[in-house]
């Protein structure tokens, strides 16, 4: 049990897609805007990411594997994916629109996200079993969600402060960035140490 | 030899991810309706919620799908609209009442007396919150063009501290009427002859203390209007438009000018 919430704390916290290991930058700092869009966003990432991970841990397990196609997973994984989420955009708009009109836009925006596709690849080298790949994929969701409204919010304090001219819009969007990155980097080691101690 | 087995691999998994969406699209697609697309793009995209639906794509679904026959809701898009749709859907086409928004206030500068000194942000609704604005007349035009602000069709000018709407290129969405913290906006139909241009409720010597132009609820006009359409309402005169015969009289008898003679089509106002 230890090892799951090990899995899904560090995937949430210290090894944060965003903003520890710099994966799917570009909906983090897109979608950011507004608090709202962003946790639909992150939403959205956490159900591909659970989807993903469903399709392509057995894909690789048992397809490639056995074939000594193992270097094929990059390839393979971006096709899976991209069907799946068409597929599954195809199925939810026929039997939970309401769903699909709350993940509306976002979902087709990260069939090809680098973080969707980097949890799938990293599920296989951190060498995980299906379940806890499963954990893992939820934990880099939530983390990746986290790291969204987080954002969201210190941005919709920026959009109000007089921040110089010349570092008006991106630049001052990509310091306030990096500054929440350097927060997280207060969780490594934390956690292992407190999931060991309540273990 | 080694080369084709990827290949192989690759391409059955690529035809199985195939089939599969195929299958679902098939299986559960939902069809748009077909009437949505060509209704949609005979609306002007104003999304100004005149029609009581929110925005374009919400008017045009609910007609799309049968909920509405009201085809004549679509104030900007006018009779064209109108036509355009009734036509895709088979029906009547209903006229449009084209309607222009009036700022029913004529406190210029020069003829309402100040309060105090304003000099706080530029905007009306600001100006509102500190002891309703610094004109004397608490329901007057504060002149700080909240209503220009908002106009997608950039139709109001302030001119001498009170908003002026060019009727001719006014499309009657009403955001300005919504705007205004005041709501001494109006949207009127655009074949009316005769409007009062003051929201005063004062009693009549209060109003011609704070300003020149005010209605002071005399009554004149009431006497004069051959259709009996004028009553006058907290001091206020109101044109009843369903008996209006626009024959102007009021504007001639009436002693502080409120009442004005208009022409929306070309833009007189008199």
């Amino acid at each position: 049990m230890a090892k799951y919430i090990l899995i899904l704390m560090g995937g949430v916290l210290v090894n944060n897609y965003v903003l520890q290991q710099f994966l799917g930058i570009c909906p983090f700092l897109g979608v950011s805007k507004k608090v709202n869009q962003a946790s639909g966003m992150g939403l959205a990432v956490i159900f591909v990411m659970l989807f993903a991970t469903l399709a392509t841990w057995p894909i690789y397990t048992y397809v490639l594997v056995p074939n000594n196609l193992a270097y094929l997973q990059t390839i393979v994984f971006i096709l899976v994916i991209a069907a799946l989420v068409q597929l599954v955009e195809i199925i939810l708009k026929k039997f939970l629109p309401s769903l699909f009109k709350a993940l509306g836009v976002y979902l087709p925006l990260i069939t090809t996200n680098c973080a969707v596709l980097g949890v799938t690849l990293n599920n296989i080298s951190d060498g995980y079993n299906f379940l806890e790949s499963i954990v893992s994929s939820l934990g880099v969701g939530v983390g990746f969600l986290l790291a969204m409204v987080l954002f969201a919010g210190v941005r919709s304090r920026i959009e109000n402060c007089p921040a110089p001219k010349s570092f008006k819009g991106l630049p001052v969007t990509l310091i306030s960035a990096s500054i929440v990155a350097l927060a997280f980097f207060g969780f490594s080691g934390i956690v292992e140490n407190i999931v060991a101690r309540f273990m | 030899m080694s080369i084709i087995i990827p290949i192989i691999v690759l391409a059955v998994i690529a035809v199985v991810c195939a089939i599969l969406l195929t299958v679902a699209s098939t299986l559960f697609g939902v069809k748009e309706n077909e009437k949505f697309a060509p209704i949609r793009d005979c609306l002007p995209g104003a999304n100004c919620g005149a029609c009581g639906y929110s925005g374009c794509d919400a008017y045009a679904k609910a007609l799309a799908e049968g909920q509405s026959n009201a085809t004549g809701l679509c104030v900007p898009g006018g009779n064209g609209a109108a036509v355009a749709i009734s036509e895709i859907l088979g029906v009547e086409a209903a006229a449009v009442v084209e309607r222009v928004a009036f700022v029913s206030c004529n406190g210029t500068c020069d003829s309402v007396e100040k309060r105090y000194e304003y000099s706080g942000h530029k905007s009306c609704r600001s100006a509102n919150m500190t002891y309703s604005g610094d004109k004397m007349c608490t329901f007057a035009c504060l002149g700080y063009g909240d209503c220009a602000n908002v106009c997608p069709e950039n139709a109001i000018t302030v001119e001498n501290g009170v908003a002026k709407v060019d009727p001719v290129s006014c499309i009657g969405c009403g955001i300005c009427v919504r705007t205004c913290p005041n709501n001494i906006i109006r949207l009127v139909n655009r074949n009316e002859r005769v409007t009062v241009k003051c929201s005063n409720n004062d009693k009549g010597a209060l109003t011609r203390k704070y300003c020149k132009n005010g209605c002071i609820g005399c009554g004149k006009c009431t006497k004069v209007c051959p259709a009996e359409a004028i009553t006058v309402m907290n001091n206020l005169a109101i044109i009843n438009y369903a008996k209006c015969e626009k024959c102007g009289k009021c504007a001639d008898v009436c002693p502080t000018h409120a009442i004005h003679t208009v022409n929306f089509i070309c833009g007189a106002e008199k």
